[in-house]
């Protein structure tokens, strides 16, 4: 199985080297970083989480959606989902290891990372984080390659593997829920101190995760034999739809409870986000920017005849990732250090290296992304229409 | 360091040590005896805190002269971008020391007040508590919030945990940017650190291992008028210093309403 991976025409191996490019200018930058330090970031002594970390808490959610297709195949039977299961547990695999580059990257000594193995934490957050994600990791790998298996085999996958795929179901979201938790235990940062918080990356995640799948299937589609089916993608517009809803309305719901309480402390922050303070708004258009399409995608994913048309659905799906992208890969972390806890209103703009080493990640992840669904697209081009 | 005070240091160590296996008894004694003025009991079982005097602090010989001893005794680089600057001690206002004790007609010239801060060595520390390597840790012998800069991976969680902003990262090499002496060599011998680890006041750990008070304390009193501005000493000792000026002094601290526990107080 694993052989396909390097037996493909001029586009897989166009594409695996163009992510090759960036992965080798990435890592050539991180070298850069490590011998310089991380001053080259615009991250400071105000701001010390910035682009990378935010990375992390994105693609958490990228790699607990793949809960949004297991669950309906697997404790509802709901067949459509059929092909599209391990396309969703390949991203969760590669968003996982993105997720652990993100934090690995954002380390000042990334030599003595073992440490966090070394010196089990159980009180920290960032720990638990690395035990979770390092599992769910675990479990895609072993369901996704078991299960793939046996459909390659033409037989039924083994039992054994069954309550391991329920367990991944609480898994992923657990995933998301400590990754929040990394943030809203947090009595030095009021902007995320909120228990709303873990609510809103999970259905932040079940938005932008469907949404990514569906432009994959659209591209896999196009451009290989693979058609996740339309059924199965007009579900998975239905997810994004109800997702996109619920998440703005937990925005609300914590937006609610800061402005009418009208706590300085509380509202400093949102109005950094979405105004400025002090004359320092780097941040406040592509906030506005970011729920502006957000809301747009929103009402159109409600009107039933835009949703069905694939292109402007294809559009949509861009529209929801890129808003909210905007929300929590660059809003949500950086805005919950401004203020300082000693009032200074420092701002972040990360710098060329810093978005170069980030992109090198990506690629990573999309170059195995990639070789994934290489694999499944040959496999399943070999074993004829089901 | 010259060969004068680092064989003075090396006494002071001996004897410290000495008494430390002794009894407290003779520990008082000694001290009574006047050897050290302000001696220090080697162990605190609990908790060590400090006492700042606000108003002796509004001198800028004495803050300067605390700011100084700390930066040059623990080899503080002094890193021209802010935003990468090292600090364990140093001046803020007091409206942002304070925020819960400043209102719409606070004046400025209260508000503006310059403030001395540094880490609180909290009783419950939120830095300790998100540490995923337990680089830092809550001394159990005398409560001081340590760090190990051999062991931080610099993910710097505990700067996002830490309310006080005591916390500093490495964002680069630290060591050219600490002045040296002729000779190229360090103010002290005390361990510089390397780019990628976080860093904090560690309540001079090591000059109260040997029976010194820490750096400010020791470099405020040496000031004129500068004596009391800042007490260290033994919370948990009802006749220490830092006890009868809690006791007699109305003190602030910190934004107790998180309940982290500061043991740095503010007589105002």
């Amino acid at each position: 199985m694993l052989q396909e991976a390097i037996r493909g025409g001029r586009g897989y191996w166009t594409l695996v080297a163009f992510w090759g490019v960036l992965i080798l200018i990435g890592m050539g930058t991180w070298g850069y970083q490590l011998s310089e330090g991380l001053h080259i970031t615009g991250m400071n002594q105000d701001i010390t989480w910035g682009i990378y970390i935010a990375q992390l808490t994105f693609m958490v959610g990228i790699a607990a959606s793949a809960v949004m297709v297991v669950l309906p195949y697997y404790l509802h039977d709901y067949k459509a989902f059929g092909k599209m299961v391990i396309i969703g547990e390949g991203l969760a695999v590669s968003s996982v290891l993105m997720c652990m580059l993100f934090v690995f990257v954002d380390l000042g000594q990334p030599a003595r990372g073992a440490n966090i193995i070394l010196h089990p934490s159980p009180n920290s957050v960032m720990f638990s984080d690395m035990l979770v994600l390092s599992g769910y990791l675990g479990l895609n790998l072993v369901i996704g390659a078991v299960t793939f298996e046996a459909e390659r085999k033409g037989a039924p996958p083994p039992k054994w593997v069954k309550p391991l795929i329920f367990l991944s179901i609480p898994w992923a979201v657990s995933i998301h829920t400590v990754t929040a938790f990394l943030y809203s235990g947090l009595e030095a940062r009021t902007f995320w101190m909120t228990a709303i918080l873990a609510p809103r990356f999970l259905a932040s995640a079940f938005a932008t995760g469907p949404s990514l799948l569906i432009l994959l299937a659209l591209i896999l589609r196009r451009f290989t034999t693979f058609d996740a089916g339309k059924v199965a993608i007009q579900k998975l517009a239905m997810i994004v739809a109800y997702a996109v809803a619920i998440n703005l309305f937990f925005l609300l719901v914590e937006l609610f409870t800061v402005l009418y309480s009208s706590m300085p402390h509380h509202t400093d922050a949102f109005r950094y986000m979405f105004f400025g303070l002090e004359g320092n708004n780097t941040l406040a258009p592509l906030m506005w920017i970011g729920q502006i399409i957000g809301v747009f995608c929103l009402i159109a994913l409600w009107v039933p005849k835009a949703r069905a048309n694939e292109t402007f659905l294809a559009v949509l799906a861009v529209g929801v990732i890129l808003s909210l992208w905007l929300e929590k890969g660059v809003g949500l972390v950086v805005i919950g250090f401004i203020p300082a806890p000693l009032g200074q209103v420092t701002e972040y703009v990360p710098t060329l290296p810093e978005a170069v080493i980030t992109i090198g990640v990506y690629a990573i992840g999309f170059m195995l992304l990639t070789i994934f669904y290489k694999i499944i697209v040959t496999v399943r081009d070999r074993l004829g229409p089901a | 360091m010259d060969e004068s005070r680092r064989s003075f240091l090396e006494k002071a160590g001996k004897t410290a040590l000495g008494l430390g296996w002794g009894l407290p008894l003779l520990n008082t004694a000694c001290s009574e005896a006047g050897e050290h003025e302000h001696h220090i009991p080697l162990r605190s079982d609990n908790q060590w805190a400090m006492v700042i005097d606000v108003e002796k602090c509004q001198s800028e010989e004495i803050r300067r002269a605390c700011i100084d001893s700390c930066n040059v005794a623990h080899n503080v680089p002094n890193i021209p971008d802010e935003g990468d600057d090292i600090a364990w001690i140093w001046e803020e206002e007091y409206k942002h020391v304070f925020p819960e004790q400043v209102h719409d007609h606070t004046p400025a010239s209260v508000g503006d007040m310059p403030i001395m801060v540094l880490c609180n060595h909290c009783t419950n520390p939120p830095c300790v508590r998100v540490c995923p390597t337990q680089a830092t840790w809550k001394r159990e012998t005398d409560g001081i919030v340590m760090m190990d800069m051999h062991r931080c991976i610099g993910c710097r969680y505990c700067m996002a945990a830490c309310p006080y902003g005591s916390r500093s990262f490495n964002w680069r090499d630290p060591r050219p940017f600490i002045e040296t002496d002729a000779d190229g060599n360090l103010p002290t011998d005390y361990p510089s650190r390397t780019k990628g680890v976080v860093e904090k006041c560690n309540f001079c750990a090591e000059r109260v291992r040997v029976g010194e008070l820490p750096a400010c304390v020791e470099a405020a009193n040496a000031v004129e008028g500068g004596e009391g501005a800042l007490t260290f000493g033994d919370l948990t000792d009802p006749n220490s210093e830092v006890s009868q000026l809690l006791h007699d002094n109305h003190t602030i601290s910190r934004r107790v309403g998180l309940g982290t526990g500061p043991n740095v107080y503010y007589i105002i």
